[in-house]
């Protein structure tokens, strides 16, 4: 007995002292005691204080002094180069992490007074890299709200112009899903998670750079319909590409973590330095002035 | 066929499906290695044994002598013989440290031989994972795939050794006690079998009831595991739609039939040491009552009843450690049986045994009627055909799901054309070795992947002896130098395994700078830039234009502004190339590819 308990209880006290280690860490996000109430005036409003950013453990900040105002039934684009802090602002809305200064508020009130549940209910997040889980297309769509209705879902992948390859499958919205959707192309996956966020039918809508592994139609009937289907919510879209954001209300640039620019197309191109060199890498002149008017 | 225990109560695998022919395979491939070690093992088991075995006996000698001594002294004689005493005590520890010593050897060579064979199977199923082809990972998790390398070895390594140590030692303890007790006394030796049948109903019916926990718990244990590695890899998504709950939820019902098995599977096996101590004893009284008579009679003597009573005490221990092992074998076959699925799952074909000379290989591409399906009865790519001359840079465009990726996938080997062929050089792909065709070719994928380690190692990966000054070329070639300098360790700073701390279109300029550095004859850029802001993106296009110069290279991009110089476009749709041509010849077509290349001004007009 004392041979077996001599070789056991290292072991035992080896592994709790691990275990406590994951015990012990802070989850760093956390509700308040007591939480505020989202102002119903206010609905769908998504405010940016002079929101500075660190991420944990890092010496410099990501983000300096972003300020601007998203609005429902408007869309706000967000365009900046690589690294410039596009996908660190819209992480900031679901709160994956907490800023470092000013404030962020949602429908009124600062993202840190409200229960984060109810924060994001009312936002859908389509990110950067689509992450699907093992299941079926059914369970990955529904994946906000397993008790959804099938309309629901078929009107979600409708919009995501996902419906079209769901049907050339077998099993359709039962065909199976492998981890990670690693048996589905680039572009289906990201049309899958797009049907995912539009599903849960949230007030606030972001996707993160979510297009670009669609062709340019598949791209541009999906964004005529999403405009008809989510007239009066919030849509933040990080993008690459001028044609996706022309028509929004208010474009956002970002360079190296600050706001070098807000406005609209038109407005950009005229007083935003990097604003036009992001377009004319991609337009020639004939077509930046067609898409213009 | 129910298995040998004649149930079947619908349980998954984790009761040996054949436990005869899985034992065979796991003695014939793995245990007959160490037929010499084994048979060390149970020689010196039996040795151990035997040795531990008559101990009773020898100090009832001296017991009796003592006693002997004792009532001689009383009727007046000479006394307790002191010298016979402690030779019969010396004798008695000679025997024990003998035993001792055998027992050391046998678990020595045990212990070496199960680690030394769990190595060996490690092996196996690690060159095996580089053997399988693609299409079984679509097929599986990698939580089942990580529970056979960890769960079932471990079970494998610890039973094995356990077990067949035990095993040995308990059948040479029961036989030995045995011929002991009958030595002693046949009498006694009768009674104290009748509890026999008892201990083996208790045993039967315990063993088979937490046996059938035991596999719930191994069950379980997949789940749970399964789980939270999911959960971790997609814990933002899970955040984000509020599936903390749901996946608690999830957790939390598998988590506690692992509780409820584990619980009743341990207190199961734990009752058993009680259950069978009272029988013992219950036994004991009886032997003692009966050998006291015997005595008085004078037909034993003290030692020997004493002897006898530690033998009796001693019998019920090495049976009820047979049951045991008996439960440790089944989970340990049944662990084998899934290690052996695994490594006879069907692998790619085979390499061929001569290789082609890769050196000389200019760049030449063909694909001849090419057919294939991720399913052999679903057909993805129909009928593709095309001749790609070396240095020609090639585009394939079309809308998503059009098979581009697949076609990629072909051409490095990931899968295997169902008909038809592709030809490089001449040469079908599949006469070349896996590794050389593989390094043939310089790809960038549409899943970019960095593994965690430094950002110098990353980039390295594809020609793992550059010095650092060609890395850093490479990176101010890829336009990701002037962000690495940023960084607080530079190119000595670490990636995390998901390669999160970097932002997606960094993440691609790291795995340009890869293939930059690489230098491959053939190029795949499978949406290399997709992530990319537009600027970074012309600035590296001359880096890109450079490695592509003179080079055979296979563009895949929705930005058709990348491809537009291309010598060749292959516009693609539901798995066929429904046009070809260059850029003008193809607008001048006004198909497909006019429509595709027009649709993204027309969005204007749309909105
Ligand atoms: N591992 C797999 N198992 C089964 N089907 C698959 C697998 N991978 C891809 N597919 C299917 O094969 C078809 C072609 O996929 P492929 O990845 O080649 O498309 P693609 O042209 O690269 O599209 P995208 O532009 O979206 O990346 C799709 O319908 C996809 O769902
Ligand atoms: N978890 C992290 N820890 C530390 N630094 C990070 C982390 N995530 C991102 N960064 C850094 O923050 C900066 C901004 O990253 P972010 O992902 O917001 O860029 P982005 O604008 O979305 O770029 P892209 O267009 O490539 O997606 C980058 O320099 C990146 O390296
Ligand atoms: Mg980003
Ligand atoms: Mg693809």
């Amino acid at each position: 007995m004392i041979s077996i308990i001599s070789i056991m209880l290292p072991r035992a006290s080896v592994s709790a002292r691990r275990i406590n280690e994951v015990l012990e860490t802070e989850a760093s996000i956390k509700d308040k005691e007591e939480t505020k109430k989202f102002v119903e005036d206010k609905k769908g409003y998504v405010e940016f204080k002079n929101v500075s950013f660190r991420y944990p453990d890092a010496d410099t900040e990501i983000l300096e002094d972003i300020d601007f105002t998203a609005k429902p039934g408007e869309t706000t684009a967000i365009i900046g180069s690589t690294g410039s802090g596009k996908s660190t602002v819209v992480n900031l809305i679901p709160r994956f992490y907490d800023v470092t200064g000013g404030e962020l508020l949602i429908d009124g009130v600062n993202v840190k007074d409200v229960p984060q549940k109810e924060l994001r209910k009312r936002i859908g997040f389509v990110p950067q890299k689509g992450v699907l889980f093992s299941g079926t297309i059914e369970s990955n769509i529904k994946y906000g709200d397993a008790s959804m209705s099938d309309e629901q879902m078929k009107k979600a992948a409708e919009i995501a112009q996902a419906t079209d390859f769901i049907e050339r499958k077998e099993k359709q919205f039962k065909s199976e899903i492998a981890q990670g959707g690693n048996n589905v192309s680039g572009g289906q996956k990201q049309r899958l998670s797009i049907a995912r966020a539009l599903a849960i039918d949230p007030e606030i809508i972001v996707f993160d750079d979510s297009f670009s592994a669609l062709d340019f139609k598949t791209d541009s009937k999906l964004r005529e319909e999403l405009a008809k289907q989510t007239k009066g919510k919030t849509i933040i879209i990080v993008a690459q590409r001028i044609s996706t954001i022309l028509n929004a209300d208010q474009i956002i640039v970002l360079n190296e973590g600050k706001m070098v620019g807000k406005g609209t197309h038109e407005e950009l191109l005229k007083n935003c330095e990097e604003y036009r060199e992001i377009a004319e890498s991609q337009l020639s002149k004939e077509e930046l002035e067609g898409g213009a008017n | 066929m129910p298995g040998p225990m004649g149930k079947n109560n619908g349980a998954p695998a984790q009761k040996p499906k054949n436990f005869k022919k899985t034992t065979k395979k796991l003695i014939k491939n793995y245990l007959s290695k160490y037929k010499f070690a084994i048979f060390v093992v149970i020689i010196f088991a039996i040795g151990s044994t035997i040795f531990n075995i008559v101990g009773p006996k020898i100090l009832g000698n001296a017991t009796t002598e003592i006693f002997n001594g004792i009532v001689g002294k009383l009727s007046g004689g000479t006394g307790i013989d002191f010298g016979k005493v402690a030779s019969i005590l010396f004798t008695l520890l000679g025997f024990y440290i003998v035993s001792a010593i055998f027992s050391l050897i046998q678990g020595f060579t045990m212990t070496s031989v199960a680690q030394k064979l769990t190595y060996k199977i490690r092996n196996d199923i690690a060159a095996k994972l580089n053997k399988l082809p693609m299409k079984y990972f679509d097929k599986k998790t990698n939580g089942e795939v990580l529970s056979i390398i960890t769960n079932d070895i471990d079970t494998l390594s610890q039973n094995l050794n356990q077990s067949i140590t035990e095993i040995i030692t308990a059948v040479c303890t029961i036989i030995g006690i045995i011929i002991m007790m009958l030595s002693i006394s046949v009498t006694m030796t009768i009674i104290s079998f009748v509890i026999l049948p008892i201990s083996a109903i208790i045993v039967k019916i315990i063993v088979g009831k937490s046996q059938k926990y035991f596999q719930r718990q191994q069950e379980y244990l997949g789940h749970v595991n399964g789980q939270v590695e999911e959960i971790y890899g997609g814990h933002t998504i899970v955040k984000a739609f509020n599936g903390e709950e749901a996946a608690i939820e999830n957790f939390t019902k598998a988590n506690n039939e692992l509780y409820k098995s584990g619980w009743k599977s341990q207190f199961l096996s734990g009752l058993m040491h009680p259950l069978m101590n009272f029988i013992g004893n219950v036994g004991y009284v009886a032997v003692s009552v009966v050998g006291g008579y015997l005595a008085i009679q004078g037909k034993i003597t003290v030692g020997n009843i004493q002897s006898f009573i530690q033998y009796n005490k001693r019998f019920t221990q090495p049976i009820t450690q047979v049951a045991q092992v008996s439960g440790m074998l089944q989970a340990m076959v049944a662990a084998a049986e899934r290690v052996f699925e695994f490594l006879e799952e069907e692998e790619e074909v085979k390499d061929p045994e001569t290789s082609i000379d890769t050196s000389t290989i200019k760049g030449n591409v063909e694909f001849k009627d090419v057919e294939f399906g991720y399913d052999e009865d679903k057909i993805i790519i129909n009928d593709f055909n095309a001749k790609v001359k070396e240095g020609q840079k090639i585009a394939i465009v079309g809308p998503t799901g059009a098979g581009k990726t697949t076609m990629v996938k072909l051409l490095m080997r990931f899968y295997d054309v169902n008909s038809g062929a592709i030809l490089v050089d001449g040469h079908n792909i599949k006469d070349f070795k896996r590794a050389d065709l593989r390094k043939m070719f310089g790809m960038v994928l549409q899943d970019t992947w960095l593994f965690g380690g430094t950002v110098k190692d990353n980039i390295r990966y594809g020609r793992p002896d550059a010095t650092d000054t060609e890395v850093i070329e490479a990176a101010k070639a890829a336009h990701v130098h002037h962000f690495i300098k940023t960084l607080p360790n530079g190119y000595n700073s670490v990636l995390n395994e998901e390669s999160s701390n970097v932002s997606a279109g960094q993440k691609q300029l790291l795995t340009i700078a890869r293939v930059i550095l690489a230098n491959p004859k053939i190029l795949i850029l499978d949406e290399a830039t997709s992530s990319i802001d537009t600027r970074t993106e012309i600035q590296i296009q001359s880096a890109m234009d450079n490695l592509m110069k003179g080079r055979t290279s296979f563009i895949i991009a929705h930005r058709l502004s990348t491809i537009k110089n291309a010598d060749l476009i292959l516009v693609m749709d539901h798995g066929d190339i429904v046009e070809q041509g260059t850029h003008e010849e193809l607008l001048a077509k006004q198909g497909f590819y006019a429509d595709l290349y027009n649709s993204q001004f027309d969005v204007e007009e749309a909105g």
